[in-house]
Formats: structure tokens, C-alpha cells, sequence
């Protein structure tokens, strides 16, 4: 029999209904490759072997009946930022410890009674804070690429699968589960989508329930799948997406057939591309991989406009208030009163600075003194109100430019995968990894990233669209149009499967 | 806007995160750095821009005002780190 962990999810789908393998056996192939391959690459930090059997028995009843549900028996990996009923959920901090919550993420449920499978839990950085997976109290994930040296051969050097899903990344990118889970704030499904050489989306703010989702920055925070193809992450979006009461935020608007809409190509599309992401220092390979993504596009009927988004050196900056101020807000109910970590104190509040400052690890910590900083008194005004004004700009920028184009074309990163510390040193380094992707979640938009090539050192490179509010569907046309010409791009050695047994 | 180490501990003070002398140094550079780069947004006139309060036009939904759950002590204590009789148990707080 083939090896099921390197089918996609579409056609695994196919093969469960075709009863070609049940959903046990893909499960256990899954969990075989967890287990022989998550020692190395850290995807995971809860595999769920006995839970995943459970669904998968179910699924095979399903299936045996005939009667499917859309993601009948798909083993999938869940990052840990979503709250899973009695499995132990952390997002990747030591101030969560062994919180066990009682309830499910909305967005887990919807995969789960489409009949998913849940594989175990993914890695991520800490409270979702970072761009490399380097901040999780787990240890960081390695990516499985590796870089080709003069010589042509791979180098041993560790690099990052981005961040902060870089547990899901990893895990779809290694042929550990046949999609994941992720969130992104600032860019982090996308940028780990890229560097790995997968399928991103960022739906729009309020098109995915962040209900039971640990909260990093709420009006900024979107769920949104990692997968191999863009049909499979268009499956996964429409079983994740919907309404949901819970989250006053979350929009109550049918959720189409994206499957559907990705087949209707791109003819008269009219796709933008902007002059400000244009950036000083980007490097000329992804110039390159942008005029490739043009010409793709251009070959398959859309037609292609230069347009101007003015304020996007801004974003950043203004992301960088934003983010921290409402984390600060968020992340104030770790007191060790309620759940997870609690460190004696001579009293309450010194218990409080105690619990807080063992708990979080060092990026998140910074970013709950920037945010409380620009909360504070005399100082709201002059950053945070002066960022959300700056926001209300950015979003303009946007608004304007779909009075002539559909669809935005950019490159997702500035740069290819870096290896482990290269920018740990230094905060504001790490912070430009979003240069690219941070606009998007300032405006609300969805935002996708397609493989679309490799860099000079055989490292994935990944094109982003940005869409119109709720208009996924011209996101998974135009991801296809890439990926039909780009091809899929893997890992070119299983180095993680070496001196297990691998049985 | 350069941060010093009294700024850094009165910050750490109000986010309940205590903060040893050797990394209100560290944060004093870093916060520093990081305010100083934001402040790039000055060029920007905002004088007749409104703040963003939400990215998507919906208006706040309402629901009725009635419960919906609860009597579920057990789980809502669940997880915390010193419980008696379904309450919470914190350092005293009144002399």
C-alpha cells in the first residue's frame, strides 16, 4: 500500500469514501510517523493517540454507513493555542502549566462534528508571540527543510518554521497530519506557511469564532488552517469557519463552497500590486518569485495593476502597539488564583509578580510591559490612540484600492527560513519577519500564502493575496493559479525519519 | 522616549510582573528601542482621522439577558491551584 501520511487531504478523503483504507489505518500511519518523527522535528507536545483512535472508530461507522460527514476520518494536528475538552491545553507557557480545560474551542468543534480526527496537540510560541517557534516553553520546532550548501548538499543547520504556528507548519510540511490548525495576529499562520513550503489562509476577522481560543490580541487574532494544497485548506477553512454566538465578533454570514470558487480561475481577475511592498533590503530572489507570481497570473487571464497603499511602512510600527497593549489586557488573568501556575508570595500581589514573572518566558513579558506602557496614564493618546487611528488609515489604503482591483498580489516574507538564533538577539529583527503580513489583520482582510518556489538555498518562498473583506473564495482562485504552475514543493530528505526505528 | 530602570520597575509594577535589577537594565535598552522605533508614526497626520474601534461595520449583537449556564462549580474550579468547598483560596488580603 502507498504511504497514506504523503497523500493530501483531498485525496484522502477520496480514499476513505472509496474505502480504499479506513479511518484507522490512515490514523495509525499518522501516528506511526508522530512517533517516529516528532523526537526531532518537536511538532508536537501532546500526541492524542487514544483520543484520534476513538474518532477514527467513529468515522469508520460513518463510513461504513455511508453516510460522511465533509472531513470524515482526516487526522489533523490542533494547535495548542485552542482549548480542547479534557486534553491539556497550554498554549506553549509555562504560566498555563497543566490546565486541563472543560470545554472546546468552537472552531475545534465545528472540525470534530465534521468528523475530523485530532491527532494531538501542536507547538507554537509562546501565547502565539513570535515569528520562529523559538519562544515556546516547549523547546522550539525545527523546520523539516534544510538549507543546500556551495556544495549542493544539505546543510545540519536547525532553521525555524516560522511562528508562531510553527508546530503546524512542521507537522504539515513532515507529513505528520494531513492539515492543522493555526491563528494568526500579525502574520503567524502565513509567514510559517511560507517558510515551510505550505497553504496558509487568514480568513477575515470574524469569519472563524475565537471562541476558546487562548487570546492573544483580540481585535486582531483570526484561526485559519495549514495545509498541502490550497483545495485542502479550502475543505479545511469551510468546516472551521461559520457563526457562532459566542463571539459577539464573529460574523454571522453563510460560508460558500470554497472548493467551488477555487475552480473558477482567474480570467479578468484584476489583481493589484502594490509599489510600497517594494521594501529596501528585500532580497532579489523574491523580487524574482513576485514578477514569477505576475506572470502566472497574467498567462492564466487576470490582468495586473500597479496600485498604491501609502501607509503600509506604518502598519508595523502601529501593529507593535496594538498587539502589546491588548496582550497586556488579555494575559492580566494568569494571577495564579484561577488556573495554571501559582508562586507563593510574602502577599497577594507580591504572589501575582511572582506567578507572572516565573510563568512567562521572555518575549511575552516584554511585550506585557510594552503594552502596559502604552496603556498607561498620559500615554494611551499618544500611542494607542494615536495606532488605532493609524489603523483606521491603513484599512482606507485598502478600501480605495478595490474601487480597481479584486485582489492583492505581495510576497508573504521578506527572506527565506533563517536557522535557530539568528534573530533571538534582537526584538525589532524578529519583528520584520510580519513586514509583509501585519497589514492584513490591521485591516480585518484575508490574507493567503502559496508556495511559489524555492530561494537560492532550496529553502520554500511563498506569494500572499490579500482579499476583500469575507472574499475568501478569490483567494483560493488565485492560490491555485500559483499552484497549478508553481507545483507543490517537499522537504527533499525525511532527515527527521533517520536512526528511528520507523517500523 | 528612552525608558529608565525606576520607569521599567514602576511598568513592571503595574503589570504584576516582578523584575530583577539585571533585567530592568536588559528591558530598559529594549523598551527603548522598541518605543523609539514606533514613534515613526509622529510623521503620520491623524489629526482628522477617527480610531479604528472595529474592522468589520457590524453592529454588537444583543441576546436576552438570561442565563444560559452555570451550576458547574466543579468544573469552574477545576483547575485552580487551591480550592476549598468550590471557592478560591488566595493569601489573605484584609489585616
Amino acid at each position: 500500500m502507498t504511504d497514506l501520511t504523503t497523500l493530501t487531504l483531498t485525496q484522502a478523503r477520496d480514499g476513505l469514501r472509496k474505502k480504499d483504507f479506513s479511518a484507522t489505518e490512515l490514523t495509525e500511519a499518522f501516528l506511526r510517523a508522530i512517533e517516529a518523527g516528532n523526537g526531532s522535528l518537536n511538532a508536537f507536545v501532546l500526541p492524542t493517540p487514544d483520543h484520534a483512535l476513538a474518532q477514527a472508530k467513529a468515522s469508520d461507522a460513518r463510513l461504513a454507513a455511508s453516510d460522511p460527514r465533509p472531513l470524515e476520518g482526516i487526522p489533523l494536528g490542533h494547535k495548542d493555542l485552542f482549548c480542547t475538552n479534557g486534553v491539556r491545553t497550554t498554549a506553549c507557557s509555562r504560566i498555563l502549566g497543566n490546565f486541563v480545560p472543560t470545554y472546546e474551542s468552537s472552531v475545534g468543534a465545528n472540525l470534530w462534528n465534521a468528523g475530523a480526527v485530532m491527532l494531538g496537540k501542536l507547538n507554537n510560541d509562546e501565547f502565539a508571540m513570535g515569528s520562529s517557534n523559538e519562544t515556546s516553553a516547549f523547546g522550539p520546532v525545527v523546520s523539516p527543510w534544510r538549507r543546500k550548501g556551495k556544495d549542493g548538499k544539505l546543510t545540519e543547520a536547525k532553521l525555524v518554521p516560522g511562528g508562531s504556528s510553527g508546530g503546524s507548519s512542521a507537522a504539515v510540511a513532515a507529513g505528520l497530519c494531513l492539515g492543522a490548525t493555526a491563528t494568526d495576529t500579525g502574520g503567524s499562520i502565513r509567514q510559517p506557511a511560507a517558510l515551510t513550503g505550505t497553504v496558509g489562509i487568514k480568513p477575515t476577522y470574524g469569519r472563524c469564532s475565537r471562541w476558546g481560543i487562548v487570546a492573544f490580541a483580540s481585535s486582531l487574532d483570526q484561526a485559519g488552517p495549514i495545509a498541502k494544497t490550497v483545495e485542502d485548506a479550502a475543505l479545511m477553512l469551510g468546516a472551521m469557519a461559520g457563526y457562532d454566538p459566542k463571539d459577539s465578533t464573529c460574523v454571522d454570514a453563510p460560508v460558500p463552497d470554497y472548493a467551488a470558487q477555487m475552480r473558477q480561475g482567474v480570467k479578468g481577475l484584476r489583481v493589484g500590486v502594490p509599489k510600497e511592498y517594494r521594501v529596501e533590503g528585500m532580497s532579489k530572489e523574491i523580487e524574482a518569485l513576485w514578477q514569477q507570481g505576475i506572470a502566472w497570473l497574467k498567462a492564466a487571464g487576470a490582468t495586473i495593476h500597479e496600485i498604491s497603499l501609502p501607509h503600509t511602512k506604518y502598519a508595523l510600527p502601529a501593529y507593535y502597539i496594538v498587539a502589546p497593549a491588548e496582550a497586556s489586557s488579555n494575559l492580566a488573568r494568569y494571577d495564579g488564583v484561577r488556573y495554571g501556575l501559582r508562586v507563593p508570595g510574602k502577599d497577594i500581589i507580591d504572589m501575582y509578580c511572582e506567578t507572572r514573572a516565573a510563568g512567562f518566558g521572555k518575549e511575552v513579558r516584554r511585550r506585557v510591559l510594552i503594552g502596559t506602557y502604552v496603556l498607561s496614564a498620559g500615554y494611551y493618546d499618544a500611542y494607542y490612540l494615536k495606532a488605532q487611528k493609524v489603523r483606521t488609515l491603513i484599512k482606507r489604503d485598502f478600501d480605495e484600492a478595490w474601487n480597481t482591483v479584486d485582489v492583492v498580489l505581495t510576497p508573504t516574507t521578506p527572506s527565506p527560513a533563517f536557522a535557530f538564533g539568528e534573530k533571538t538577539g534582537d526584538p525589532l529583527a524578529m519583528y520584520l519577519e510580519d513586514i509583509f503580513t501585519v497589514t492584513v489583520n490591521m485591516a480585518g482582510l484575508p490574507g493567503m500564502s502559496v508556495p511559489a518556489g524555492l530561494s537560492s538555498e532550496g529553502t520554500p518562498l511563498g506569494l500572499q493575496f490579500i482579499g476583500k473583506p469575507f472574499d475568501e473564495g478569490t483567494l483560493f482562485r488565485a492560490g491555485k493559479v500559483i499552484e497549478d504552475a508553481a507545483g507543490r514543493f517537499n522537504a527533499p530528505d525525511k532527515w527527521w525519519l533517520a536512526g528511528s526505528k520507523g517500523r | 522616549m528612552q525608558v529608565d530602570e525606576a520607569t521599567v520597575q514602576r511598568i513592571a509594577g503595574l503589570a504584576r510582573i516582578k523584575v530583577t535589577p539585571e533585567e530592568a537594565k536588559a528591558l530598559q535598552t529594549e523598551l527603548s528601542g522598541i518605543l523609539n522605533w514606533v514613534e515613526q508614526l509622529d510623521e503620520v497626520d491623524t489629526s482628522a482621522v477617527e480610531p479604528m474601534t472595529r474592522v468589520v461595520p457590524i453592529a454588537l449583537p444583543k441576546r436576552k439577558d438570561e442565563v444560559t449556564d452555570g451550576e458547574i462549580p466543579d468544573q469552574v474550579t477545576k483547575n485552580a491551584p487551591q480550592t476549598e468547598d468550590h471557592f478560591f483560596v488566595v493569601p489573605k488580603v484584609i489585616e
